[in-house]
C-alpha cells in the first residue's frame, strides 16, 4: 500500500471560473477573483475542507479544474505560490504587465 | 478566395446552434464536464492558465479583408483587443469567456469561418506554403488542393475519432516553405520523367516529444487519386495505430514501428481495394474549387519600378525593409509583402486589433483584399506593385508593422509558453524578446543572415523548436525554468531534426549562448555560407564546445 501524499501547507485552493475561465479563488464564504483574498490552508483539516467544498462547486457547476497550491506569504502577508507555474497563473502573463491579476489587483 | 456554398453555409451555422445548444447543457447539468470537453475542444475552445482560449482555423492561412476586420472586432468585443497567430497558420483569443463563445461563433459564421477541427483527434487546419499562386518557383497552386482536402476531410464521418490528431501540409514548389516533413502528412507538388504533374505523398513527420522527418510512402501519385490515397492512408493508421499510450498514438510511430516499406504496402493494398471513382473528387468539383485560385486581375507593368529603385535610393531604412521582406512575384512589377509581426520586444505572433484593420485596410488597398498567415507567425500581402511598396512601408511603420526582419535571427517562432498555455513547462515570449533585443542592430542581423530561431515552452513542441536552425526547448529543472538547446534542424526540403548541445542553461544566460553560436558561425562562414550550411559542414562540435566549454556548466 502506498504511503498518502503529505499535502504541502500551508495552501490556496484555486480554479477556473466555469462561464468566465478567470481564475477563483476560494474564501470562507465562496470565491473570489482576487489572489489577495485567498483563505490560506494552514492545516490540513482546513485545506481538506476547501477540497470538498471546491468538489460540490463543480457539482454546481460553478468552478472547473480546482486544486490546492502551496504558498508562502510574502512581507506584506499575501500568499505567492511556490512552483513557478502557479505563480504566473495567479498573476497574468508576464510579458504583460497590463493583463491578468497584476493589473487589476496589483498582485506581484 | 474560396467562398462558401449554400452547404458549407448552413453546416458551420448548424455548428454554431450545436454548440450554444452543448453550452446550455452543460449549464443544466445535462452534460457533465467530461462530456462537455471534447465537444468544446472539436470547436477549437480549450481551458488554459488563465482563461479559456479559443483557435481559429484559417484554412491554408488564407484571410479576406473582411475575415481579418472581424478578427480584429472579435478581439475587441470580446478578447483584449489582441489575437496570436499560430504556426499551424491559425489565430487564437487568449481571453474569451464561455459565455459568450457562441455570440463570437456566430461572428465567425458571418464571414465564412469557425473554430472546427482545431484540436481533437481529428484531421486538423490544413496549412500550404504562404506564397501559394505567386511564386516562381512553383509547380501549381497548393491552394486547390488544399481546399479539396478541406472539404473532403471536414467531419469525415470515418476519420472523426483518429487515435490522435492529424495534421497535413501543401507546397506546390521545390521549395518547402510549409514544412511538410514535419506533418502527419506532407504533400508536395511534383512533376514526373513524363512531364505530367502529380503528388509525391510523404508521412509519418512530426514533432513533439518523438519528433521524425516524413518519409514518402509515393513518389508519384497521379493527382485524380489524390483522396482515395489519402482515404487509405488514413485508414491504415485508423485501424492500426495505438490508442493504448497517447504518446505513441502519431501516425509517425506507426510508420516508425514497422517500417515505411511495410506501412507502404498495407497503404498501397488498401488503396487497391478502394473504389477510387466513388472516393475520387468529380473533377467538376476540382474544376469549380479551383476556379476561386485564379490569379487575380494583375496590371501589366514593367519589371522593374523606376519610381521602387528611386525610393530605395533615397531612404536605405526602406530599401533595407524592401530587401529582406519581400519576395520574388511571378507576374512582373509585383512582389509579395510579408509584414512581419515580430517587431524586437513584442510577443511573436501577435497583433492588436487595430493592427488587424490596418493590414486589412492596406490589402484593400494594395493586394486584392487578400492577407495570408505564414507558419512563421507572420502575414503577407502577396500581391503589390513595386510602385507601391514606399507607401505600404510607411502605412505599415505607423502601425507598428514595418520591422524588417523576415528570416533573421530575430524573426523568432515562439509558442505562447507559460505566459498563457496550461500545458507549457516554462516560458517561450519572454525569451524570444530577450533574444531579439540582443540581436536588435539591423545591420548585424543581415551581416548574420537567414537564421530561424525556434522557441517551445513545452515537448510538445508547437513552437517548431526541433526544426530551427536553433531550437530552445523550455523545461522544468529542479522548480525552475531550464532551457535546451539544439542545433541543425531544418523545416525546408532539407528537413532536418536538431540535436541538443549541451545540459540546460537559465533564461537569462540563453541571449548569451545563442549569440556565442552565431559567433562561431561568423568567425569561421565560408563567403556566401548561411548559418545552417556551415552548421552542416562543420558539425556540431565547434558549436558545442563554444557552448559546453564557455557556459560555465558542467555536464551531468
Amino acid at each position: 500500500m502506498s504511503v498518502p501524499k503529505k499535502m504541502p501547507l500551508p495552501a490556496i485552493l484555486l480554479a477556473n471560473d466555469l462561464l468566465d475561465g478567470d481564475v477563483v479563488f476560494r474564501t470562507a464564504s465562496g470565491w473570489t477573483r482576487d489572489p489577495r483574498l485567498a483563505l490560506v490552508a494552514e492545516d490540513e483539516a482546513t485545506a481538506t475542507r476547501l477540497e470538498a467544498e471546491a468538489r460540490l462547486a463543480f457539482e454546481r457547476k460553478e468552478v472547473v479544474d480546482a486544486y490546492l497550491v502551496d504558498i508562502t506569504r510574502d512581507e506584506a502577508g499575501l500568499p505567492v505560490p511556490n512552483h513557478f507555474r502557479e505563480r504566473f497563473k495567479v498573476k497574468g502573463p508576464s510579458h504583460r504587465p497590463d493583463l491578468g491579476k497584476q493589473a487589476e489587483f496589483g498582485v506581484r | 478566395m474560396y467562398r462558401y456554398d449554400e452547404f458549407d453555409e448552413a453546416f458551420v451555422r448548424d455548428r454554431v446552434a450545436q454548440f450554444a445548444d452543448q453550452m446550455k447543457r452543460r449549464l443544466d447539468g445535462s452534460l457533465t464536464d467530461d462530456e462537455f470537453k471534447p465537444l468544446r475542444l472539436k470547436n477549437g475552445l480549450y481551458l488554459q492558465l488563465h482563461a479559456y482560449m479559443l483557435r481559429i482555423a484559417i484554412p491554408y492561412g488564407m484571410l479576406s479583408s473582411r475575415q481579418l476586420r472581424q478578427l480584429a472586432l472579435i478581439g475587441e468585443k470580446f478578447d483584449r483587443g489582441y489575437g496570436h497567430f499560430t504556426t499551424r497558420q491559425n489565430l487564437q483569443f487568449n481571453w474569451p469567456k464561455l459565455r459568450d463563445v457562441p455570440e463570437i461563433l456566430g461572428l465567425l459564421a458571418d464571414v465564412e469561418m469557425h473554430a472546427i477541427q482545431t484540436s481533437g483527434n481529428c484531421i486538423r487546419n490544413v496549412t500550404a506554403d504562404q506564397f501559394a499562386g505567386v511564386a516562381a518557383d512553383e509547380i501549381e497552386d497548393p491552394r486547390p488542393v488544399a481546399e479539396l482536402i478541406r472539404q473532403w476531410s471536414s467531419v469525415h464521418p470515418e476519420f472523426d475519432y483518429l487515435p490522435r490528431k492529424f495534421k497535413i501540409a501543401v507546397t506546390g514548389a521545390p521549395h518547402d516553405r510549409a514544412a511538410i516533413a514535419a506533418h502527419d502528412i506532407g504533400i508536395g507538388i511534383v512533376r514526373n520523367a513524363a512531364g505530367e504533374v502529380g503528388y509525391r505523398i510523404l508521412v509519418g513527420g512530426g514533432l513533439g516529444r518523438t519528433p521524425m522527418i516524413g518519409k514518402a510512402v509515393r513518389e508519384f501519385l497521379p493527382k485524380a487519386d489524390l483522396l482515395a490515397y489519402l482515404e487509405a492512408i488514413l485508414r491504415v493508421y485508423n485501424l492500426e495505430g495505438r490508442r493504448d499510450n497517447k504518446y505513441k498514438a502519431r501516425v509517425k510511430i506507426l510508420v516508425h514501428e514497422i517500417g515505411i516499406e511495410e506501412f507502404r504496402a498495407r497503404v498501397e493494398a488498401e488503396f487497391a481495394k478502394l473504389d477510387g471513382p466513388t472516393i475520387n473528387a468529380d473533377p467538376a468539383e476540382v474544376a469549380r474549387i479551383a476556379a476561386y485560385f485564379a490569379p487575380p486581375t494583375y496590371e501589366k507593368l514593367p519589371a522593374v519600378s523606376a519610381a521602387h529603385e528611386a525610393a530605395k535610393r533615397a531612404n536605405p531604412a526602406f530599401a533595407a525593409w524592401a530587401d529582406i521582406n519581400t519576395f520574388p512575384h511571378r507576374e512582373p512589377g509585383y512582389a509579395a509583402v510579408t509584414i512581419s509581426l515580430k517587431g524586437i520586444g513584442e510577443a511573436p505572433g501577435d497583433a492588436t486589433s487595430a493592427q488587424m484593420r490596418a493590414v486589412a485596410d492596406l490589402a484593400d488597398r494594395y493586394s486584392f483584399s487578400e492577407i495570408r498567415v505564414t507558419h512563421a507567425q507572420n502575414l503577407v500581402l502577396a500581391h503589390v506593385r513595386q510602385g507601391d511598396l514606399f507607401a505600404l512601408w510607411q502605412k505599415l511603420g505607423e502601425a507598428g508593422l514595418a520591422e524588417a526582419n523576415v528570416g533573421l535571427i530575430t524573426d523568432i517562432i515562439a509558442c505562447p509558453g507559460l505566459d498563457y498555455c496550461a500545458l507549457a513547462t516554462a516560458r517561450s515570449i519572454p525569451i524570444a524578446q530577450s533574444v531579439a533585443k540582443r540581436f536588435a542592430d539591423l545591420d548585424r542581423q543581415r551581416d548574420i543572415g537567414p537564421l530561424n530561431v525556434k522557441i517551445s515552452g513545452c515537448i510538445n513542441a508547437c513552437g517548431h523548436h526541433h526544426v530551427g536552425h536553433i531550437g530552445i526547448l523550455g523545461l522544468e529543472k529542479r522548480g525552475a525554468e531550464s532551457y535546451q538547446i539544439t542545433l541543425g534542424g531544418d523545416a525546408t526540403e532539407n528537413a532536418a531534426i536538431g540535436e541538443i548541445i549541451g545540459p540546460g542553461i537559465g533564461a537569462d544566460e540563453v541571449p548569451d549562448a545563442i549569440e556565442r553560436l552565431v559567433d562561431v558561425y561568423l568567425a569561421r562562414r565560408n563567403a556566401g555560407e548561411t548559418f545552417i550550411e556551415a552548421v552542416r559542414r562543420l558539425g556540431l562540435q565547434p558549436f558545442k564546445a563554444a557552448f559546453t566549454g564557455e557556459a560555465g556548466h558542467v555536464a551531468a
